[in-house]
């Protein structure tokens, strides 16, 4: 199984991983462009465990995304990954290996794509090949992971369409994505990703284009999935409503660094930051009806020109001048789980 | 899928139908006709004095005083029913014996073309798109140029000059010698192969550049699309990624643009045709219309015209095989 000579020296060092699934510690990635290097993300940690959802909040450019990717090592060939980053994942095999040394189409990196961490996406049109039926695609992961033969992979996909809720599901695996629903093709990624059992799944706003009723729907059906499968979940959105109902813990995120992190229950009801407070300001509520909604001033700068210090100093409306756009706040812990990055409580 | 072929097929008889009208009005469209360029061969530097009512003699004897529709019917009748293209004034036969053997060279030419074409553009469209910003990448781009800007018949000599001079073989022509009147044999196959190569690659030149720079322009939207690292993700081996979703749609176009490819390859064919030597039908048009032999220039435009548009036909039913949303959202 294990073929990739550079994993060697981590794979015994299970320990450093403490339970968790998935350890990212001081993830730091930068793009080559023209224009010289785009820090997106900067001293990142997160930590993903079994049966747990970690709820990862951030607006466009805040490196959500790009974190992910860099998990799945799916990023863009002008993308770098810091030597001192550090991925950690446990196989299902118990095998701990650090993904940052994988190479990215190596059989190693392919085996845990999909088959360990499989990802759901934004827009389910454009995930599905528009030239393939819903049970290719369902039968293609299938067997890029297993050793069935197509019947039985087939049978497999019929009864994880099922298993999402898609009904007739013997009729719609011969379907194909524009003959489907948007909320149908929603549950059929779902099954593609759910096809070869992974232990994490990452989700990419998966709810983003669907409707309230259909989004709802999507959910629970996610946490139902959760529940019996015990996988973690990394939940990328940048709706802090969805985050109340679909996460455990969650991590705030502006401009490639982490502003605030805690239990749902202390980002949301317990809010430090003032980023964190500003997004839960901006979130519509039926006691604000008939009220301009709250935005927060001005635009989140472009990477290529990030803020020193704090990066949110430029927006932030208790900015301290001269504190603020000196240098980054160090963490403060206002309970084992809660922690921020905000110079208002630094010494506090 | 069935309902969406007879669709089509239907649609092609009504476009063949209605180009052939405008083959036969093409036909009518040189002013005179060939009872006159008759009456002058025959008589002229003879002294006889030729009036009006002899050359409606011979008009009549060629059937050529007819009312205009008459003469359409008859003629597509003649082809429908009994594959005869009518008489070749000039050759004083059958249009079919002129044609005959020319008919299956043009085509040889075309297909061997096309075959070229997509031989060279296809793959190497993908890999530079795949390795976009390379040197390779580089310099495919500028070669492809390099084959728009260049003339074909320019490049028919130099291609000429090098297979003479260096390889020291007779490019002239579709055969060699001893096989020019030789009945069908293998080496006869083989003869005529060698001799396509230089007439392939002249007229795929243009064709190949174009057609690269379209699949590379596709095959980097194609390979952008949120569906490839999807696939990716998937954990599916890079080279399958590729060949099953971006390198299927970036061919789309290509099959969508067979009959234009055809178009084309029809219309430099003559002037390639004239500096190679070939025996084909571009050269024997051009020489019916100074003859006025308006039968065997017909017979020509409506089999070119054909060709395109059965051609265009294939196309439609290889890209519905192709992209489900075509058959499903046109059935």
């Amino acid at each position: 199984m294990r073929n990739s000579i550079g994993t060697s020296e981590t794979s015994m060092n299970g320990t450093s991983l403490d339970g968790a699934l998935l350890k990212v510690e001081n993830l730091r990635i930068a793009f080559r462009t023209d224009e010289g290097q785009i820090q997106a993300v900067d001293g990142v940690d997160l930590t993903a465990q079994t049966g747990r959802t970690l709820g990862i909040v951030g607006e466009s450019g805040s490196g959500k995304s790009v974190s992910t990717h860099a998990i799945m090592r799916l990023l863009p060939g002008t993308a770098v990954i810091h030597p001192d980053s550090s991925i950690q994942f446990r196989r299902k095999d118990g095998t701990v290996v650090e993904i940052t040394q994988l190479a990215p189409t190596g059989r190693e990196m392919r085996a845990i794509r999909g088959g360990e961490i499989a990802m759901i996406f934004q827009e389910p049109m454009a995930t599905f090949s528009p030239v393939y039926t819903i049970g290719n695609h369902i039968m293609e992961a299938i067997l890029a992971h297993e050793e069935v033969s197509k019947q039985e992979a087939r049978e497999r996909a019929i009864h994880l369409l099922d298993r999402v809720g898609i009904a007739n599901p013997s009729r719609r695996v011969d379907q194909y994505p524009f003959e489907l629903s948007g909320g149908m093709r929603q549950r059929a990624m779902i099954a593609v990703a759910l096809s070869a059992n992974p232990s994490l799944l990452i989700a990419d706003e998966p709810t983003t284009a669907l409707d309230v009723t259909i989004q709802a729907q999507i959910l629970a059906l996610m946490r139902e999935l959760q529940e019996e499968m015990g996988m973690a979940i990394l939940f990328i959105t940048h709706d802090l409503g969805v985050i109340s109902q679909i996460a455990h813990d969650v991590v705030v995120m502006y401009l490639g660094q982490i502003m605030e992190r805690g239990t749902v229950r202390e980002v949301i009801k317990e809010a430090k930051h003032p980023y964190t407070q500003n997004l839960l300001q901006a979130i519509p509520r039926l006691e604000s009806l008939g009220q301009r909604l709250h935005a927060i001033g001005g635009r989140i700068p472009s990477p290529m020109e990030r803020p020193p210090g704090c990066p949110f100093h430029t927006r932030c409306p208790q900015a301290m001048p001269g504190v603020c756009d000196k240098a980054f706040p160090e963490t403060t812990h206002f309970s084992p789980t809660h922690e921020v990055n905000c110079f208002l409580y630094e010494g506090s | 899928m069935i309902r969406f072929i007879v669709q089509r097929f239907l649609g092609m008889l009504v476009t063949m139908f209605f180009v052939s009208v405008m083959v036969f009005i093409i036909m009518e469209l040189p002013p005179g006709d060939y009872a006159e360029r008759y009456a002058f061969r025959k008589f002229s530097g003879t002294g006889v004095t030729v009036t009006e009512a002899d050359v409606n003699n011979i008009r009549v004897k060629l059937g050529l005083d007819r009312p205009a529709y008459e003469r359409y019917f008859s003629w597509i009748w003649g082809i429908v029913t009994k594959g005869d293209f009518g008489p070749a004034f000039a050759f004083e036969t059958s249009v079919n014996n002129v044609i005959g053997q020319r008919l299956w060279l043009t085509l040889a030419i075309l297909f061997s073309t096309l075959i070229v074409t997509y031989l060279v553009s296809i793959p190497i469209g993908i890999y530079a798109a795949v390795h976009r910003h390379s040197i390779a990448d580089y310099s495919l781009t500028v070669l492809s140029y390099l084959g728009l800007a260049l003339p074909n018949f320019l490049l028919a000599l130099i291609l000429l000059y090098i297979s003479v001079t260096v390889l020291d073989s007779s490019v002239g022509g579709l055969f060699s010698q001893e096989f020019e009147g030789a009945p069908w044999s293998w080496a006869k196959f083989v003869d005529l192969l060698k001799h396509l190569i230089v007439p392939a690659v002249v007229l795929a030149w243009s064709a190949t550049a174009f057609q690269l720079q379209t699949v590379r322009a596709t095959m980097l939207d194609e390979l952008n699309k949120l569906s490839v690292t999807a696939a990716r993700a998937r954990g599916i081996p890079e080279w399958k990624v590729l060949l099953k979703y971006p390198a299927r749609l970036a061919i789309n176009p290509v099959v969508s643009t067979v009959s234009f490819d055809a178009n084309r390859i029809f219309s430099e064919l003559p002037i390639v045709a004239l500096v190679l030597g070939l025996p084909e039908l571009g050269e024997l048009l051009i020489k019916s219309y100074i003859d006025l032999d308006m039968f065997v220039a017909g017979a020509i435009l409506l089999m070119l015209t054909f060709m395109i548009v059965f051609m265009n036909f294939l196309s439609d039913i290889a890209l519905a095989f192709l992209d489900p949303r075509i058959k499903l959202e046109g059935g």
